[in-house]
């Protein structure tokens, strides 16, 4: 008889292409996505052996962390910035060098990579699934095997279609119960990673189940294993499900009639055999969780909205510690205090964490028929062209705007500070994307991790406030 | 790439834990298209006061550190992004090992791929190694990846263990890419048996 195996070891399984002797893997890559920060010198370094891309037809490239918010039916002429454009116009000369497909900057569906490709139906369950970028664990929401790579990587997937690996270890992280009403994907994110902490999942690929995980609908299950990289770990996974194969059937680039049920039969097999062994599993009760924010500059320094910021002087770790006062020194907080009612500067509802269609509309809810608090700037920034068209064809924009939120074309936006949307020195920001580190979204920035809903309620009171006061 | 043997030289004491990618080079700095020129820009936070003076405080900017080939640090080093400008930045410095309990997995991986040696040790020796280097008479480390073994300014050895493919192709200065090039029968033969799944459509936009 054969072990019972994880979701992640049948993956794994079904893409070796060959073991080296150290046990050194050649994993088969199925889908490779291509953005504009990563890639160049990738490109270049095929240029410089004389390679071609392998599977053109596995690749898929787009354009998103230097775009600019506005203006995208000009495309990358319209990006003011010359180091910006020249990677952006980098990637559109090697896309066509090398016959990748790709998606400009004026085409509809371009956006965030990590929202494109599961919207596309270019990322599917059973895949293995990279990208330049960590957040690639977002596909892993799909039932896919999804993480990031460096550029020496793409190079190497660009020309073998494969890349070497050695195989992650089984982690389970199971959540028991149901949500409670105003409590999110974003909130058990923020909540798992405060729990296991930032290195909790490293060396491992996570595999989310459970009563509350199972009734996530496809973005948030994307949200979750969205931040898997921030717990550390390789990758995140859902076991794909029927919420899964609902989600994937009629999207452009999915299998179509009779091979669509076919896949699904296939997909259906990759479920977790009874009795398969997990090397680490970590339970929570899904209940208990109450909507969570972060109050420092690491995932794991987070607290529920009725909290209080821990006190460095209660810690009895030094170096521990000295890492808290640093953190509260960075973000101007103190000590015991509650973080509900603490000012923001800058409101952002956006990143490839936030930024779909029900996110946009979680955020809305809160919006309709309020006002912006005098004082604050908040954008809502799709994370697709097809996003903001379905947002627009809701009527949601005219919610947004209404309320006085920048409403905003897609991209990366105020996630990183790579493009023109970033915080300046000082500024508090409420913020749907996933790393608060120093400096993250700007210089001198100082971030707030938190759900789309708690961020719209943040800007309508102008403080860091409990969305279910709106609810 | 440079083969890595044995390297010799100062040791910057960084303890802290969970140095993120953002820190060791912020995204401003990504824009780039070449791999080369990041040194100036490497822990660019932590380095500079934002009108571009140096400040005192950081390591880096302190003799005997600005010749530093070595950092040592706490747990979680490299955690965040998978922006390969990181190793890119600690190299163009000139940084070619990096001693730490942990590391984040693509940081990890990264290194690797641009002739960097992390090397994990455990929390306590760590310390000790930062100890030493905390003072510039001791703050020469020698690093024999051949034997597998760091020498700490007394003489004393302590071993570590990196994966043979990795410490091979290290010791070689090896590109992955030429040896997966020779398995490409075994490659083309994956791709024969996927021809009909239906779960992997090629991309037409
Ligand atoms: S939205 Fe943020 S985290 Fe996601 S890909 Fe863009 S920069 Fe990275």
């Amino acid at each position: 008889m054969t072990k019972p195996r994880t979701v992640f070891d049948k993956i794994w399984d079904a893409h070796v292409v060959e073991t080296l002797p150290d046990g050194t893997c050649l994993l088969y890559i199925d889908r490779h996505l291509v953005h504009e920060v990563t890639s160049p010198q990738a490109f270049e370094g095929l240029r410089a052996a004389g390679r071609r891309v392998r599977r053109p037809d596995l690749t898929l490239a787009v354009p998103d962390h230097n775009v600019p918010t506005e203006r995208h039916a000009e495309g990358s002429t319209a990006i003011l910035e010359p180091e910006s454009r020249l990677q952006v116009q980098t990637l559109e000369h090697n896309v066509v060098a090398f016959g990748v497909p790709f998606i400009p900057i004026d085409d509809a569906r371009q956006g965030i990579v990590h929202v494109i490709g599961p919207e596309l139906g270019a990322s599917l369950p059973g895949m293995t699934i990279v990208c330049g970028d960590s957040h690639t664990s977002t596909h892993g929401a799909l039932g896919a095997l999804a993480f990031g790579i460096g550029t020496s990587e793409v190079e190497h997937v660009l020309a073998t279609q494969t890349l070497l690996q050695r195989p992650a270890r089984n982690m389970k992280i199971e959540v028991t119960g149901t949500l409670a009403q105003g409590v999110t994907a974003k909130d058990l994110a923020l909540a798992i990673i405060g729990r296991i902490g930032t290195a909790g999942g490293t060396g491992h690929v996570i595999e989310y189940t459970g009563a509350a995980v199972r009734a996530l609908d496809m973005a948030g299950r994307m949200t979750l294993c969205n931040m898997s990289i921030e717990a550390g770990a390789r990758a995140g996974l859902v076991a794909p499900d029927d919420t899964t194969f609902a989600y994937v059937k009629g999207r452009p680039l999915a299998p179509k009639g009779e091979a669509f049920d076919r896949a699904v039969a296939y997909w259906r097999s990759l479920g977790p055999d009874p009795g398969a062994e997990y090397d680490r599993t970590v339970t929570l009760d899904g209940s208990a969780i109450a909507p969570m924010l972060s109050w420092g500059t690491s995932p794991e320094a987070v607290i529920p909205i009725t909290g209080t910021i821990p006190d460095p002087e209660a810690e009895p770790d030094p170096a521990r510690a000295a890492q808290i006062a640093r953190m509260l020194a960075y973000m101007g907080l103190e000590p015991g205090q509650a973080l509900e009612g603490v000012p923001v500067d800058v409101v952002f509802i956006g990143s490839c964490t936030n930024s779909r269609i029900e996110d946009i509309r979680a955020a809305a809810e809160i919006a309709r028929g309020r006002r912006v608090a005098d004082g604050v700037r908040a954008l809502v920034v799709p994370g697709s062209g097809l996003v903001k068209r379905q947002a627009e064809a809701e009527g949601l924009d005219r919610i947004f705007i209404a309320a006085g939120f920048e409403w905003r074309e897609a991209g990366c936006s105020m996630c990183l500070g790579m493009n023109p949307d970033k915080l300046t020195p000082g500024q508090r920001c409420a913020s749907t994307s996933n790393r608060n580190f120093e400096g993250r979204q700007g210089p001198g920035g100082r971030t707030h991790l938190l759900s789309p809903a708690m961020a719209a309620a943040a800007a309508i009171t102008g403080t860091l406030t409990d969305s279910r006061r709106f609810a | 790439m440079q083969p890595f043997t044995t390297l010799t030289g100062i040791a910057a004491p960084l303890p802290r834990a969970n140095v993120d990618t953002d820190q060791i080079i912020p995204a401003r700095f990504l824009k780039t298209i070449a791999r080369t020129g990041l040194g100036k820009h490497l822990f660019a936070g932590l380095r500079y006061h934002a009108n571009g003076a140096e400040r005192a405080d950081f390591v880096l900017n302190q003799p005997p550190y600005r010749e530093a080939v070595i950092l040592i640090a706490h747990e979680n080093f490299g955690c965040g992004s998978s922006r390969e400008h990181a190793p890119w930045a600690l190299l163009d410095f000139g940084i070619r090992a990096v001693i730490a309990p942990d590391f984040a997995d693509i940081f990890y991986n990264n290194c690797f791929k641009n002739g960097i040696l992390p090397i994990r040790l455990p929390r306590a020796v760590c310390d000790a190694l930062i100890a030493d280097a905390a003072t510039a008479a001791t703050a020469h480390l020698t690093i024999d990846l051949a034997r597998e073994v760091v020498r700490r300014p007394d003489g004393a050895e302590i071993p570590f263990a990196v994966e043979p493919h990795r410490r091979h192709c290290l010791l070689h200065g090896l590109d992955d890419i030429g040896q997966t090039l020779a398995l490409e029968a075994a490659i083309t033969a994956h791709e024969a048996r996927l021809a009909a799944a239906p779960y992997l459509p090629a991309i037409s936009l």
